[in-house]
C-alpha cells in the first residue's frame, strides 16, 4: 500500500480514536455530571450576552487587568482561532491524501492577507508561549501556587510544537513550490530556507514528519483537555455567554427549606455552577487579589474551584460506576465535600469582597458556592462561638451587639432639633442608619455629624428609630437564610408603614441588600442611595454649600459593597474634590480596592491565625503614598477596622482615618 | 432512658430593670423574658446524652411570654417532647411554686434523669433543681459539668472552685443542676426553628393551684447606686496600694 | 424554736473555705440585732481541728466516715435531722457547690422558707440580697418560722468571721447514714498548662502603657501575689509580648473575673467588650480622660510603674 493510502487511513483512525476519547470524556463531564446538578435560572437578555462574548472573549478584556500576561493570552487565543483553520486544512488534506494532494481550503486557503496574518500569529503565539514558559519556570509567581504547573508547561510545549511544526510544514511546501501565495508567508518562507540544503525527497520526509507531529500533538491536546485546566477551551464560550447578569449583590433565591439548605455534596450545586468549576484555568488572578488568601488564611478561591472541579469529576465517575456495576461503594463517595475536602475553616475565611469574581476573566463565581456551602454549615450548627453569639443576638435583638432594640436610637439623644420619626411623619429621605452607626460607641460621633450635615442641607429626612433592624446583608452571606428572611420581613414591615421617596444609608452593606435583595423576596422595591451619592447630588444642586476648601492631601478606600458590588466609584470622589481636598489614588483602587476584612460576617467571627490583617496591609499601602495625611472611608465597618489598624501598625502619627462626612462637615 | 429538662424564663438583663410602684417587685412592662442561660446548658447536655445513647428528651416549661419560641428551638435541637405548664404563671411565681408544679409532671412521667440549670439570676428563694429534689425525695447533685449514664447510675463531674473536680456516682433516678454542658449550647438555624413550629406540638398541662409558700417576704426592692465614672483613688503609691488592698478584701479576694 | 443562728461550715480537702468565715461574720451581725448565739455546724470525719479559728459561740460537730468529704445525700440527711432536732432561728449556707446542694433541698424537704443570694446584714438585722447580675437588691426580714439563708461573698470580710480563741466544740449524735445514693469516687486536679483566662477570677490586664515586654514581669509579679493571671489588650498581643490566649476583647476572650485590674489600658470599646461582665474593674492609667474610667469602678492616675511594685509588696504582706 502506498503512503498516500496509508496516510488517510491513519488520519481517519487517529481522528476517530481521539474523537471518541474526547467525546466520551466530554459526555461524562458535561452531560452526565451536569445532569446530576440542580436546575439553573432561565437566562435571557440575549443581546447583552452576545455583547459579552464580543468584549470578554473576543477582545479578552478582563485579561488585560494583568497587562503582559493579558497580551500573551490575547495572541494565544486569537492565534488558536485563526490557526484552527490550518488544522482543519491539515486534517482534510490528510484524509484526501490518496486522491488530492496539496489540498487547501476553498476560498480562504489561498487568500494572501489571511495567510500573512496567520503566519505572523504563529510567531506571536510562539513568543507568547515562550513568555509563558519563562513565567512558569523562572519567575514562578505566587498566583501559580497550587496550580498544576507541569500540566501548564506541557501544554505550552504542545502549542510551541504545533507552531513550529506548522512553520516547517508550510516552509517545506514553499520549498517544493506547492504554495502559490508563498510571499504572503514570510516567516514560513524563512523557516523553509533552513531546509533548502536537503534534496527533494529529504524535504518531503521532513514535511511529512512535521505533519504527523503537528496532527499528533493537536489530537493529544484534544484528548488531554477535558477535565483539566485547559477545559476552558471548550467551556469558556458557554460560560461567558451564560454568565449571571443579575447584580452581583443579589444572591440567587433559595429553594424552600426542606430539612436542609445549601450544598453538602457537589450534586447540590446548580449545573451552571458546575460549568464554572470546569472553566477554571488555574490562572490564580483571584488568589492574587483575595484578602483572605493574602492574610495567610486557608482560603484560596482558585484552589477552591480546583477542589470543586476535582470532586465533581471523581464523584461523577464513582457514581456512574457504582450505579451501573453495583460495585461496593467507592471510598470517594464517603468523603464529605463540606468538612473533609473543603474544610469549615476555608469556607468561613471569605469576606465576600468579590475581588475574585471581579478579577476572573471567565466570570467564574467564587462567592456564591461559598455561601451555598456555608448555608449547610449553618444548618449543621458548625459555627464558632463568636459567630453563634452574633447570630443569636441578631435573632433576639435585631443587632449583633446584643443591645436592646430600644437602645438603637440612643445616639440621637444629644441632638437638637430631634430627628424626625419616619414612623409617624412622611419624609422625603428615610435614613436607614445601620447597626454599626447606631450601636458602636466609638463611631456614634460620626453618626451625629451625619445628622448635622443633613440638617444643615435642609434635608427632609427621618429615621425608623426602634423599628430598624440589621438589614441582613451579612447574615445572608454567612448563610443564615432563615434569619435573613426574618430581618428583612421586620424591616419591610416597618418600611411599608412609612411614607418616603428614597432610602439613604451610610452603610454600603445595608445599601446593597435593600437595593438588590429586598425586592426579590417580595419585600418591596425601593429607591436607595448611599450617602456619598446623596451628598454628590446636594453639592451639585447647591443645596449643600461649602464655606472653605480644606486642602488636605487624602486617599480614598472604595468600600467593597459600594464599589465592586454596586459600581459607585465617582460620587464619593466628586464629594472629596468638592471639599477642596486633593485625592491621591490608592495603588489598588476602584474595583481593585483591597477589602478591610470585615465583610461576609468575618467581623463577627474569631480571627484565627493571620500573617497580616487585610486592614493592616491596606493601611501600609496608604502609608507609602507621599504626603498623605488622611485615609478617607465611606463605610462604618471600614471606619472601625481602619482606625484599629492605624493603631496596631503604629501609624498614628502618620495617618488619620476620616469618614467622608467628616470632610464635608469640616468644609461647611 | 427518659430525660426530663426543667426550664424557666428569666428577665433579660439587656433591658433596663425597673421596680414597680409597690416597691417590692420588678416592673414587668418593659421586661423581656429569655431562657435561663444554665437551663439552655441543661437542654444541651440532655441532647448530647440522647445523641450518645438511647434516650428521649422531654422539656417542661411554665407558660409565660416567649415560651413557645424557646420550646420550638429545643425541638429543633432534637428534643422529643415539649410540655407547657399552663396556669396562673405570672412572672412573679417563685421557685417553690414552680418546683411544686414541676413535681406533678415528674410523678406522671417518671424520668430516669431530671436536668435543670444549677441556678438562675432571678433566684430569690433558692433554685429549682434542689427544690424539686427535696419535694420528690430524689438525690441531687449540683454544679455538674459532665454526665455519663449507665442503666442504674450516673457518674458526674461536680465543679469546685479553682478548677478542682469531684467525680460522684449517683443512683438513678436523680435530679442534677447543670453548671455547664460539655459543649456550649449549639446554634440552631432560624429555618430549623421555623420548621419545628410546623412539625412539633406543645402539650399543655394545667396546674390548678400555685402554692407560693417557701419564699421570704421582700419588704423593699431597690437598685444599687450606679456611679457615672470611676471613684478615683488619690495619694501616692503607698496610700493607693493600701486602699487597693482594702478593696481586694471587700471583694473577698484577699 | 430558739434564737440560735446556725452556720454550715464548708470545707474542701482539709481547708475551711472563705465563705464559712464570711457567713460567721454575717451571723454575728444578725445576732447583734436580734439576739441569739452563733453556732458553727461542722460535718466531717476526724475534722474537729477545722473548728479552731471559727468565730462562733459554739461548734456542733457531727462525725461520720460518710461525712469525711462532701456528698449531698449524706450531708442533707445529717443536717435535716440536726435542724429538726435543734430548731434554730436561722441556718446559713454558702451559695456554693456545697451549700447550694443543701439549702433549697432542705427548704423543700423540711418545708422551711429560704432566702437566696444574701449579700449583707444591716445593723437593724435586715437581710440584703443581690439578684439579676447585681442590678437588683432586696431587703427582707427573717420569716416567722425557722429560716434558711444562702449567702454570697461581698458584704463581709472573712477576717470578721475568724477568731484567735477556738470555740467550744460539742460532738452530736450523727444519724445512721446508710444506703446513700451519692458517693464520691475521686477528685481531679486542674491541668497545668496555659490558663483559660475566661475562667480566672483575678486578672491583671496590661495594655500599651506597659511599654515593652520586659515590663510585663511587673504585672506577672502582681498577678502571682494575688493568685491571678496576666492578660492583655490588643496592642500587647500584637507585639507578641503575650500569647493570643491572653487576649481580652472583641477578637479575644470575654472574661468575667471578680477583679479586673488594668495597667496602661486606654479602654477602647473593643477591649471593653471583653470585660463588661467583670465584677470589679480597677483602672490604672495616667490619662484622666481615658475611656476605661467610664467602666471602671475605681481609678488611679499615678504611674503604673510606681504603683505596681508597691502594690505587689503590700499584697505579699497582707497574705502573710
Amino acid at each position: 500500500m502506498s503512503y498516500d493510502v496509508i496516510k488517510p487511513i491513519v488520519v481517519l483512525l487517529s481522528l476517530i480514536i481521539a474523537g471518541l476519547i474526547f467525546g466520551l470524556r466530554v459526555y461524562q463531564l458535561l452531560w452526565v455530571n451536569l445532569r446530576r446538578g440542580q436546575p439553573s435560572n432561565p437566562f435571557g437578555q440575549w443581546s447583552e450576552r452576545i455583547k459579552g462574548l464580543i468584549v470578554f472573549v473576543g477582545a479578552q478584556l478582563r485579561l488585560f487587568r494583568f497587562p503582559i500576561p493579558g497580551i500573551a493570552h490575547f495572541f494565544i487565543f486569537w492565534g488558536f482561532m485563526l490557526l484552527s483553520l490550518t488544522i482543519l486544512q491539515a486534517i482534510i488534506e490528510g484524509l484526501l491524501a490518496f486522491m488530492k494532494p496539496n489540498f487547501v481550503l476553498p476560498l480562504i486557503g489561498n487568500f494572501g492577507p489571511l495567510a500573512l496574518i496567520q503566519d505572523l500569529f504563529i510567531l506571536f503565539v510562539a513568543i507568547a508561549v515562550v513568555y509563558g514558559l519563562y513565567v512558569r519556570l523562572i519567575t514562578n509567581p505566587e498566583r501559580y501556587k497550587g496550580s498544576h504547573k507541569s500540566e501548564g508547561v506541557m501544554v505550552l510545549f504542545f502549542i510551541l510544537t504545533i507552531m513550529v511544526s506548522l512553520l516547517v510544514m508550510n516552509g517545506i511546501r514553499i520549498n517544493l513550490g506547492e504554495d502559490p501565495i508563498q510571499y504572503w508567508r514570510p516567516i514560513s518562507l524563512n523557516v523553509g530556507r533552513l531546509f533548502t540544503g536537503l534534496n527533494e525527497r529529504g524535504q518531503i520526509i521532513i514535511g511529512e514528519v512535521a505533519y504527523w507531529i503537528h496532527l499528533g500533538i493537536v489530537l493529544a491536546f484534544l484528548t488531554e483537555l477535558p477535565g483539566g485546566k485547559h477545559f476552558h477551551v471548550v467551556t469558556a464560550l458557554p460560560a461567558v455567554f451564560l454568565r449571571d447578569l443579575e447584580p452581583p449583590g443579589r444572591l440567587p433565591p433559595t429553594p424552600e427549606f426542606n430539612g436542609d439548605f445549601g450544598v453538602s455534596a457537589v450534586e447540590k450545586f446548580r449545573w451552571r455552577q458546575m460549568l464554572d468549576f470546569y472553566t477554571c484555568t488555574e490562572c490564580g488572578r483571584c488568589q492574587e487579589v483575595c484578602p483572605a488568601y493574602n492574610s495567610g488564611s486557608a482560603l484560596s478561591p482558585k484552589l477552591l474551584m480546583m477542589s470543586l472541579r476535582d470532586n465533581l469529576m471523581e464523584r461523577g465517575e464513582a457514581l456512574s460506576a457504582h450505579s451501573s456495576n453495583n460495585v461496593d461503594k467507592p471510598a470517594i463517595l464517603e468523603r464529605s465535600l463540606v468538612g473533609e475536602i473543603i474544610t469549615d475553616e476555608i469556607l468561613w475565611a471569605c469576606t465576600s469582597c468579590l475581588a475574585c469574581d471581579q478579577e476572573c476573566p471567565l466570570f467564574i463565581e467564587h462567592v456564591t458556592p461559598i455561601v451555598d456551602m456555608r448555608r449547610h454549615l449553618v444548618i449543621e450548627g458548625r459555627l464558632d462561638t463568636q459567630l453563634q453569639d452574633a447570630l443569636s443576638n441578631l435573632s433576639r435583638y435585631g443587632n449583633s451587639f446584643g443591645q436592646s432594640e430600644r437602645m438603637r436610637a440612643k445616639w440621637t439623644q444629644p441632638l437638637q432639633p430631634k430627628i424626625r420619626d419616619a414612623r409617624r411623619e412622611a419624609v422625603e429621605y428615610l435614613w436607614f442608619v445601620g447597626d454599626y452607626a447606631s450601636y458602636s460607641a466609638s463611631i456614634n460621633d460620626i453618626t451625629c455629624t451625619t445628622a448635622e450635615v443633613f440638617q444643615t442641607a435642609d434635608l427632609d429626612f427621618g429615621i425608623l428609630y426602634d423599628a430598624e433592624r440589621n438589614s441582613g446583608n451579612d447574615v445572608r452571606r454567612v448563610g443564615e437564610e432563615g434569619l435573613f428572611e426574618m430581618l428583612a420581613e421586620k424591616n419591610s414591615m416597618a418600611l411599608s408603614k412609612c411614607t418616603f421617596k428614597t432610602i439613604v444609608t451610610t452603610d454600603p452593606h445595608s445599601y446593597n441588600t435593600i437595593k438588590n435583595e429586598y425586592p426579590i423576596n417580595g419585600n418591596g422595591h425601593y429607591s436607595v442611595l448611599h450617602y456619598s451619592e446623596l451628598l454628590d447630588r446636594l453639592i451639585s444642586s447647591g443645596q449643600l454649600k461649602f464655606s472653605k476648601q480644606l486642602g488636605y492631601k487624602v486617599t480614598y478606600h472604595d468600600p467593597c459593597y459600594l464599589g465592586r458590588y454596586n459600581g459607585v466609584y465617582d460620587a464619593p470622589r466628586r464629594v472629596i474634590e468638592a471639599t477642596g481636598c486633593e485625592l491621591i489614588e490608592m495603588p489598588r483602587n476602584r474595583d481593585r480596592a483591597f477589602c478591610c476584612g470585615a465583610g461576609g460576617g468575618r467581623i463577627w467571627m474569631e480571627e484565627g491565625e493571620v500573617k497580616e490583617r487585610p486592614s493592616e496591609s491596606r493601611i501600609r499601602e496608604a502609608a507609602e503614598l507621599d504626603g498623605i495625611s488622611t485615609f478617607v472611608v465611606a463605610c462604618p465597618k471600614d471606619l472601625t477596622m481602619y482606625r484599629d489598624a492605624v493603631k496596631t501598625t503604629g501609624q498614628e502619627d502618620r495617618l488619620v482615618v476620616k469618614d467622608l462626612i467628616e470632610l464635608v462637615h469640616e468644609a461647611l | 432512658m427518659n430525660i426530663l429538662v426543667l426550664i424557666k424564663l428569666v428577665p433579660d438583663l439587656v433591658e433596663e430593670l425597673t421596680i414597680d410602684a409597690g416597691g417590692t417587685t420588678l416592673d414587668m412592662t418593659w421586661l423581656r423574658l429569655i431562657i435561663n442561660e444554665l437551663d439552655d446548658h441543661a437542654i444541651e447536655e440532655a441532647i448530647l446524652l440522647k445523641e450518645r445513647g438511647e434516650a428521649s428528651v422531654t422539656i417542661v416549661a411554665p407558660d409565660v411570654e416567649g415560651v413557645d419560641d424557646v420550646l420550638f428551638t429545643a425541638a429543633a435541637k432534637g428534643a422529643d417532647r415539649l410540655i407547657k405548664l399552663t396556669g396562673n404563671f405570672t412572672e412573679q411565681v417563685n421557685n417553690h411554686a414552680l418546683a411544686r408544679a414541676f413535681t406533678s409532671i415528674i410523678k406522671d412521667l417518671n424520668p430516669d434523669l431530671v436536668l435543670t440549670g444549677v441556678q438562675a439570676h432571678d433566684d430569690l428563694d433558692g433554685s429549682v433543681g434542689p427544690l424539686v429534689a427535696g419535694y420528690m425525695g430524689m438525690p441531687y447533685v449540683g454544679y455538674v459539668s459532665r454526665i455519663s449514664l449507665s442503666s442504674e447510675t450516673a457518674t458526674v463531674h461536680k465543679e469546685y472552685p479553682g478548677g478542682v473536680i469531684a467525680v460522684m456516682e449517683v443512683k438513678l433516678p436523680t435530679v442534677m443542676g447543670i453548671q455547664a454542658a460539655e459543649q456550649p449550647p449549639r446554634y440552631v438555624a432560624v429555618s430549623k426553628v421555623r420548621q419545628a413550629m410546623k412539625t412539633a406540638t406543645i402539650e399543655e398541662r394545667t396546674v390548678d393551684e400555685l402554692d407560693l409558700s417557701g419564699g421570704v417576704t421582700v419588704s423593699r426592692m431597690f437598685q444599687p447606686e450606679i456611679s457615672e465614672r470611676a471613684t478615683m483613688i488619690e495619694g501616692d503609691e503607698e496610700q493607693v496600694s493600701a486602699r487597693l488592698i482594702e478593696i481586694f478584701r471587700e471583694a473577698g479576694v484577699l | 424554736m430558739n434564737q440560735d443562728i446556725f452556720v454550715v461550715i464548708e470545707h474542701l480537702r482539709g481547708q475551711v473555705s472563705d465563705i464559712s468565715y464570711i457567713m460567721l461574720a454575717a451571723a454575728r451581725a444578725l445576732a447583734q440585732s436580734q439576739g441569739g448565739r452563733v453556732l458553727g455546724i461542722l460535718l466531717g470525719h476526724n475534722a474537729q481541728g477545722l473548728a479552731k479559728n471559727l468565730a462562733a459561740d459554739q461548734v456542733l460537730y457531727l462525725d461520720h466516715p460518710s461525712l469525711a468529704d462532701f456528698t449531698s445525700d449524706a450531708y442533707q440527711r445529717a443536717l435535716a435531722s440536726l435542724i429538726t432536732e435543734q430548731a434554730p432561728r436561722a441556718v446559713f449556707f454558702g451559695n456554693t457547690s456545697i451549700g447550694a446542694d443543701l439549702a433549697s433541698f432542705l427548704s423543700a424537704h423540711l418545708e422551711l422558707p429560704l432566702l437566696h443570694a444574701c449579700h449583707s446584714v444591716t445593723s437593724e438585722g435586715k437581710l440584703i440580697s443581690q439578684i439579676c447580675g447585681g442590678k437588683i437588691m432586696t431587703e427582707s426580714d427573717l420569716a416567722n418560722t425557722m429560716t434558711l439563708v444562702t449567702m454570697i461573698p461581698g458584704g463581709f470580710k472573712s477576717e470578721e468571721g475568724q477568731s484567735e480563741k477556738p470555740p467550744e466544740v460539742t460532738s452530736m449524735t450523727t444519724p445512721a447514714l446508710e444506703n446513700l445514693r451519692v458517693t464520691l469516687k475521686e477528685y481531679i486536679e486542674p491541668e497545668v498548662g496555659d490558663v483559660d483566662i475566661s475562667k480566672e477570677p483575678i486578672l491583671i490586664a496590661v495594655g500599651r502603657g506597659i511599654q515593652n515586654q520586659d515590663n510585663i514581669e511587673l504585672a506577672e509579679g502582681l498577678a502571682k501575689a494575688l493568685d491571678g493571671v496576666v492578660c492583655a489588650s490588643r496592642p500587647v498581643v500584637d507585639q507578641g509580648w503575650l500569647p493570643s490566649t491572653r487576649l481580652v476583647g472583641k477578637s479575644g476572650k470575654k472574661v468575667k473575673p471578680e477583679i479586673y485590674l488594668t495597667l496602661g489600658i486606654s479602654g477602647a470599646p473593643e477591649h471593653i467588650e471583653g470585660i463588661v461582665d467583670s465584677k470589679l474593674i480597677i483602672a490604672i492609667n495616667t490619662d484622666p480622660s481615658a475611656p476605661i474610667f467610664d467602666v471602671a469602678q475605681y481609678g488611679v492616675e499615678i504611674d503604673l510603674f510606681d504603683l505596681v511594685e508597691a502594690l505587689t509588696e503590700k499584697v505579699g504582706q497582707a497574705k502573710g
